[in-house]
């Protein structure tokens, strides 16, 4: 039996490496599939809370957007309010209380990482769209482009690109959070962690090994994102062209 | 009389109480170059966005060819389209290349093909010497570039006139010169132009008619020899005293 803690590390890797890479995978694409729900999720809230008020005159729109509105209100309040862990609990036994609907464990935490971080994002989104800057719109209105055609020519693609830092730091957010979902036994990073210490009571080592997991995930996936990034932004040279290029250039 | 363009008539806009614009009347024939003169404040911007629906106003009327633009069932977005606008600070989109500027409003609201709407951009690009910049993007081009790319812009909607709101204003001094020129040209090739200007040699040399506002109305609407010559109203002389440099 190992005696130090440095011969323990070693040890509890060599026995438990498969489990706790098994666990690190699932926690990171759980994560993904979250963070991309949600995103979805948070540019739908936000396009539907920044569509403008129609005149009074149009009851029925008008009285059909502001209830909308208020829902999303409601909901980005709710999931913004309360614990991801009681998030969790409530979505997966409620579904399953009044619902009778017993969702694999897969699914009950798409619903779940997605409705949290949806609530993040349509907040994240909706400020990324008003920072837009208004002369941007007018020009689209001038030019007899629709709210629709200037939302997804013009201001979307700005919005998104503007925060796109913060979506990527929700990602981030959620390789981390997603370690709470433990709680409805799904066998992510944190999960497995508990399962391993178990066996030899070595709590300390075993967490230590998963702390490190941690770390070189969100690292990793922070360096990835910065690129991305950098590569959306488009060449940060143009090149001046003759005018007889015009025939073959792309 | 021809058919005007535009008519404006009894044309009032109120931001709350204040009074913008007063008993707005005038119209645009096809062809005119109109200079808008006047201090700052006065209600030219809030014009030209009334205008173009920009603002909603808040009384009277705008006719487009003796159509009531402010009629529940007018057609906006071809109205916008035939009757452009371009902006002291360019609003270029951010987004897109000089080209794409040019050809994503073309395809999306005269739902014009791609090889139709890019080879119309070209042909205003050029004719504002910026074809060699079409794949620069807003932020890679000085404001004057930017300026004319937004008057391509403008242009590959074959509008029937332009409205330009102090499209000089933001610029450096160096760089007015380009614009101008671009816009000089425009008025000789027949052009309809509607032009809130700071630039009296533009107002004097270019224009055919001139307008001079003073707080939201229209004190004088003549030709450039009469405003700049001999203006019947003095309000208009005090201001052009103000404006243009002493003659020696
Ligand atoms: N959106 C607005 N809300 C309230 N007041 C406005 C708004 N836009 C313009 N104004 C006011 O209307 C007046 C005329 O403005 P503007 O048309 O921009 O003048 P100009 O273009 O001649 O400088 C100014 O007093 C300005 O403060
Ligand atoms: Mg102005």
């Amino acid at each position: 039996m190992p005696k130090t803690f440095w011969e323990w590390i070693p040890f509890l890797w060599k026995s438990y490496w498969p489990l706790l890479l098994k666990g690190a995978w699932t926690s990171l694409y759980l994560s993904f599939l979250g963070t991309s729900i949600g995103f979805i999720v948070g540019l739908l809230v936000a396009i539907v809370r920044t569509i403008p008020d129609p005149p009074k005159t149009k009851k029925v729109r008008y009285w059909v957007l502001k209830v909308v509105k208020a829902f999303l209100v409601a909901y980005i309040e709710v999931f913004r309010g309360t614990p991801l862990m009681v998030q969790a609990m409530v979505i997966y036994y409620g579904l399953m209380k009044f619902a009778s609907l017993r969702l694999p464990l897969i699914v009950a935490s798409m619903v779940i990482v997605g409705s949290n971080t949806g609530a993040y994002m349509a907040e994240i989104m909706r400020s990324g769209i008003i920072s837009v800057d208004k002369g941007q719109t007018e020009a689209a209105v001038s030019l007899g482009m629709t709210h629709w055609q200037t939302m997804s020519s013009v201001i979307l693609p700005q919005a998104i690109r503007n925060v796109l830092p913060s979506v990527g730091n929700e990602f981030v957010v959620n390789v981390k959070d997603t370690s709470v979902l433990n709680v409805i036994a799904v066998s992510e990073l944190y999960f497995v962690g508990k399962s391993a210490s178990g066996t030899y009571l070595k709590y300390f080592e075993v967490y230590t090994i998963v702390a490190v997991m941690y770390l070189i995930m969100t690292s990793t996936l922070s360096r990835i994102l910065k690129h991305i990034e950098k590569k959306m932004d488009g060449p940060s040279e143009y090149e001046v062209l003759k005018e007889e290029e015009d025939e073959n250039d792309g | 009389m021809a058919d005007p363009i535009i008519r404006v008539e009894h044309l009032s806009k109120k931001f709350g109480t204040n009074e913008v614009l007063k008993d707005i009347n005038f119209s645009v024939q096809p062809g005119e170059v109109i200079s808008i003169i006047g201090v700052s404040g006065t209600g030219k911007s809030t014009l030209l966005r009334c205008i173009n629906l920009l603002e909603q106003p808040t009384s009277g009327n705008i006719y487009y060819h003796g159509t009531d633009i402010l009629s529940g069932h007018f057609d906006l977005a071809h109205y916008r389209a035939k009757v452009g606008m371009v902006f002291q600070s360019f609003n270029l989109f951010n987004n897109l290349t000089v080209l794409e500027n040019c050809v994503v409003p073309q395809m999306k609201v005269l739902k014009r093909s791609r090889e139709e709407a890019e080879k119309i951009a070209k042909d205003y690009l050029r004719k504002v010497g910026m074809v060699q910049y079409r794949n620069a993007k807003p932020s890679q081009i000085s404001g004057g570039q930017k300026q004319r790319a937004a008057i391509a812009r403008a242009l590959s909607m074959d509008p029937e006139a332009i409205l330009f709101d102090e499209p000089t204003s933001a610029l450096d001094p160096e760089l007015i010169g380009e614009v101008l020129d671009v816009m000089k040209n425009l008025a000789a090739s027949g052009l309809t132009m509607l032009v809130v200007t700071h630039e009296m040699n533009f107002a004097r040399d270019i224009s055919n008619r001139v307008i001079f506002m003073e707080s939201g109305e229209v004190v004088e609407d003549d030709t450039p020899e009469v405003i700049f010559g001999n203006p019947k109203v003095p309000r208009t002389r005090e201001f052009l005293n103000r404006m243009l440099p002493k003659e020696e």
